[in-house]
């Protein structure tokens, strides 16, 4: 019989102690994890953080599975600010009977990913919770990084380009499909560590304004809550938003808007228009293909009107994108 | 071999648009008064409304938007009748999708799921019969909604419930049929409509012949239409064709899907279970004669509103809150005329019909072009 999660792994006693230094510390081996204090120190200037819990359905996925996820998400969220991801909490909340494989096999996801930014874990929790108390694994990581550039929602101008590194809604579909076993060949998760393109992006001096990962509720939530947040209505022209021709079906097939569907590797940057055609230049050489410019930032609202994103189609008409709200359900008819 | 997203690049090809664009221009040059042409099918109004159609028709011409949207016009006491049944201990309700969120007296089903009740989601009927096979000690509960569309397929589900001797598989029948609420709207002294766009997918089953009586009694243009851009733009096109021909006629233009008689065999799948209701009440608009179907009495033994019948309220006087979705649903005002658009009433947070569903003229209004 396989080897499995067992209460005792989070009791404190020898089988934690044990569940810990070679699941974890082994894997994530550093001299600052490996001094096992009750704390670590760290040296660092101005910092950016942020923290985030993983939960998915399936816990393996094409493209990707919950530990890289746990890795891409957190340190995706602190370049997003513009800093250097180096260091991250990682906390696991264990499911009684989990194999001891399946947990394996996610650390050994996480270590790789790490290593494509160079950060390291470097404080950790295991908790062990009864039965059907959790869908197996629930993963937190706080990531921590130097900042080298302040990029903010703060800083968006009218007139600024939008641009999204690359095609929408391929984490947020391929879910969906293997959720409710719809089989759509070469659909496949976007989840990706974004460091090494925001990296050269943010040293090659452009006038980045501001960058958001398009992760739950997708491109539609960002550009909403970039419209929300700087009081400014934004532009979108529809026929140069990225798609991939399974998202396209897929999205089609079920009547389901594909912006407002999830990405994991995919993210939105406001840059004043003379850098623009710079950036997508470096985002192609990064690997980030199909990075394309999607609109421009507007003017003020008007007064007492809401802050819009305005979808222009090939047809010259307007519509709104939404911002999602509710279950995403499929059409009756 | 055609692919299929090379239909539907071509069917929304701008060029083909822009084109389609500048002919009804020139026809509306002959028209002095204005041209009300009703959609009757959600699917068309989302189309239109998405892709901003309105925005490309020539002064003179708008579109309005009829009753389409089945889950839209589902009586209070019917919704009231599923949130009963899902109370059931023993029951488990089996519904689509747009069902979850509508408000019945007493909540919607999502609440109600939230709360404990055993509500299941399906995308296709036939996966009912899983949850009632995997559960020989629960009554299962399939609650059937839609027009002509979806009307074969539950009775597709009878038929292999049957088959395989379900027992505990039972039905609660909410399928209306569209031509008697055309006539209802056409009847009506303060009509103003001037041509329908017929329903695409209705007319897949049920064939183009049968809107040849709404189109002989009331002398009105009728052109089914598909649910792409160019289809719906060339249906407006054959529609103003006629219009200045002062003809009327049944005309298709979704020719890829739809025959003049139709899907026989769904059609006889259908004529096997089904038969029509003397009436039934819809939601915003009131009783239309023959408007809907029942399972057939030789099956009362599998109709949940037969075995339940405890738990099936009857019809009452419908108090919608301050919201006109009457008006809306028969094409006497827009989405934007009722007071409670957009502030008490929004998707999350429905009060009348047409915001409930996402195939509501007021959903699909609130999602593309709230202010504008």
């Amino acid at each position: 019989m396989s080897e499995r999660i067992l209460l005792s792994h989070g009791s404190g006693g020898l089988e934690n102690h044990h569940l810990i230094q070679e699941m974890f510390v082994d894997a994530f081996s550093n001299p600052t994890l490996c001094a096992m204090d009750d704390a670590s120190v760290l040296q660092m200037g101005t910092m950016a953080v942020s923290t985030d819990s993983f939960t998915v359905s399936p816990l393996f996925f094409p493209g990707g599975d919950i530990g890289k996820l746990a890795i891409a998400g957190t340190t995706n969220d602190v370049a997003m600010r513009g800093a250097q991801p180096q260091y991250l909490s990682a906390a696991f909340v264990l499911e009684e009977g989990l194999e001891l494989d399946i947990l394996r096999r996610i650390v050994a996801s996480m270590r790789t990913e790490l290593t494509i930014c160079g950060a390291s874990i470097v404080t950790g929790d295991t908790k062990v919770v009864p039965r059907g108390a959790v869908d197996r694994m629930i993963i937190n990581t706080t990531g921590f990084g130097t900042l080298i550039k302040d990029c903010s929602v703060t800083k968006i101008r009218p007139e600024d380009h939008i641009i999204v590194s690359g095609p929408l809604a391929q984490h947020g579909a391929c879910i969906y499909a293997e959720r409710e076993e719809i089989a759509i060949n070469g659909l496949i998760s976007d989840c990706c560590t974004l460091w090494p393109a925001v990296k050269s992006l943010l040293h090659a001096d452009l006038s980045i304004h501001a960058m958001r990962d398009a992760t739950r509720g997708g491109l539609s939530a960002v550009l909403n809550e970039w419209a929300l947040q700087t009081g400014y209505n934004l532009m979108v022209q529809e026929s140069s938003i990225p798609l991939t021709k399974q998202v396209e079906g897929f999205t089609e097939l079920l009547g389901i808007d594909p912006y407002i569907l999830a990405c994991e590797g995919v993210f939105v940057l406001a840059v004043e228009p003379h850098d623009s055609s710079r950036v997508i230049e470096l985002l192609h050489q990064e690997g980030h293909n199909r990075a394309a410019l999607i609109g421009t930032v507007k003017d003020r609202a008007v007064t007492d009107k809401n802050p819009q994103v305005i979808l222009h189609s090939a047809y010259n008409t307007q519509r709104l994108m939404e911002f999602p709200s509710g279950e995403i359900l499929p059409r009756i008819c | 071999m055609l692919k299929a997203e090379q239909l539907y690049t071509a069917l929304r090809d701008p060029d083909k648009i822009h084109a389609m664009q500048r002919i009804m221009d020139r026809l509306a040059q002959n028209f002095t008064h204005p041209l009300r042409i009703m959609e009757v099918c959600g699917g068309h109004t989302h189309t239109i409304v998405k892709y901003g159609l309105d925005q490309l028709l020539p002064d003179q011409v708008s579109f309005i938007h009829g009753p389409g949207c089945p889950v839209c016009v589902l009586p209070q006491h019917r919704i009231d009748a599923a949130l009963q049944l899902a109370a059931r201990a023993d029951t488990i309700l089996v519904t689509l999708g747009d069902m979850l969120r509508i408000p019945g007296t007493q909540g919607s089903l999502q609440q109600a799921r939230a709360s404990g009740c055993d509500i299941r989601v399906v995308y296709s009927p036939l996966d009912t019969l899983k949850v009632a096979q995997e559960n020989p000690d629960q009554c299962v509960v399939y609650f059937a909604i839609g027009f002509e569309t979806t009307a074969p397929m539950t009775a597709l589900l009878i038929e292999q419930a049957r088959q395989r001797q379900l027992a505990n598989l039972f039905f609660h029948i909410n399928h209306v049929l569209i031509p008697p609420a055309m006539e209802m709207i056409l009847a009506k002294p303060e009509c103003q409509v001037d041509a329908f766009i017929a329903p695409g997918h209705v007319s897949v089953i049920t064939g183009s012949h049968i809107f040849s009586p709404i189109v002989h009694r009331f002398g009105k243009p009728l052109v089914i239409s598909g649910f792409e851009p160019v289809d719906i733009m060339a249906s407006v096109e054959r529609i103003l064709r006629q219009l200045d021909q002062s003809e009327a006629r049944v005309e298709n233009t979704y020719s890829r899907s739809v025959t003049k008689e139709g899907n026989r065999k769904a059609q006889t799948l259908m004529e096997r279970y089904f038969e029509t209701r003397v009436t039934f009440l819809w939601r915003g608009i009131g009783a239309i004669p023959c408007s809907a179907v029942q399972l057939r009495a030789e099956f009362a033994a599998m109709d949940a509103e037969v075995r339940f019948v405890d738990y099936c309220p009857a019809p009452e006087t419908e108090s919608e809150h301050g919201c006109i979705c009457g008006a809306i649903l028969t094409g006497e005002a827009h989405p934007r005329e009722c007071p409670l658009f957009g502030h008490q009433c929004t998707p999350t947070n429905p009060q009348g019909s047409c915001m409930v569903s996402n195939e509501g003229a007021c959903a699909a209004y609130y999602k593309y072009r709230r202010d504008q």
